[in-house]
């Protein structure tokens, strides 16, 4: 019963709108971490930013593959979605030509999953700095 | 220059980054963060080793 009061009250102070609500997700997805940085939390953005930086990087090290926009295969297209939450890293791959991948390389699809699961978490983080920007969030 | 991890290297570093974004976003308190992080990457790398011996036995 307390419980859902607390929720009830904590939704009713949120503040949707707010530059700082459109801001820091934005930043959050083109620099992992940002997000949080911006908003004073730099322990926690220095953190998602090694975090998400390392696996994406550690990604392209073990030669996998980068999914570019496509209307293939629901595979594919899900790879790009993946990929595409990394932001700048996913902007400089592409325009640096990395991640071509190797089939030759046994840890080549290790290295494909890393770099999808990179750009994930960072849609985690970038809700998670969207909810601190509106106030629901600590 | 290549990478190259074992399997079970390459477990364990997923789990570690994993478990600090999933601590990090899904709790409040530094306390409670540091956790869940730990909660996350017991569960991530038991669950490894839970499917391989799994994957162990239907293969036996």
């Amino acid at each position: 019963m307390a419980d859902s009061t607390t929720e009830k009250s904590k939704i009713a102070q949120a503040e949707p709108m707010s530059v700082m609500a459109v801001l820091a997700p934005a930043l959050g997805w083109l620099i992992p971490g940002a997000g949080h940085m911006i908003q004073k939390r730099w322990i926690r953005g220095a953190l998602l930013f090694i975090s998400i930086v390392t696996l994406f990087l550690l990604g392209l090290g073990m030669q996998g593959r980068i999914y570019k926009a496509n209307g293939g295969d629901i595979l594919d297209i899900l790879g790009f979605v993946g990929d595409v939450g990394s932001g700048a890293l996913y902007i400089l791959t592409l325009v640096n030509d990395w991640g071509q991948g190797a089939i030759a390389f046994a840890t080549a699809d290790y290295g494909t999953k890393f770099m999808i699961v990179a750009g994930l978490l960072n849609f985690i983080a970038v809700a998670d700095a969207y909810h601190i920007a509106i106030g629901k969030k600590k | 220059m290549t990478i190259t991890l074992t399997h079970f290297g390459a477990a364990f570093v997923f789990a570690l980054f994993a478990s600090i974004v999933f601590g990090i976003t899904h709790r409040d308190t530094t306390r409670e963060m540091v956790r869940y992080g730990l909660y996350c990457f017991v569960m991530f790398l038991g669950g490894v080793f839970v499917a391989g011996w799994l994957m162990w036995l239907v293969r036996r």
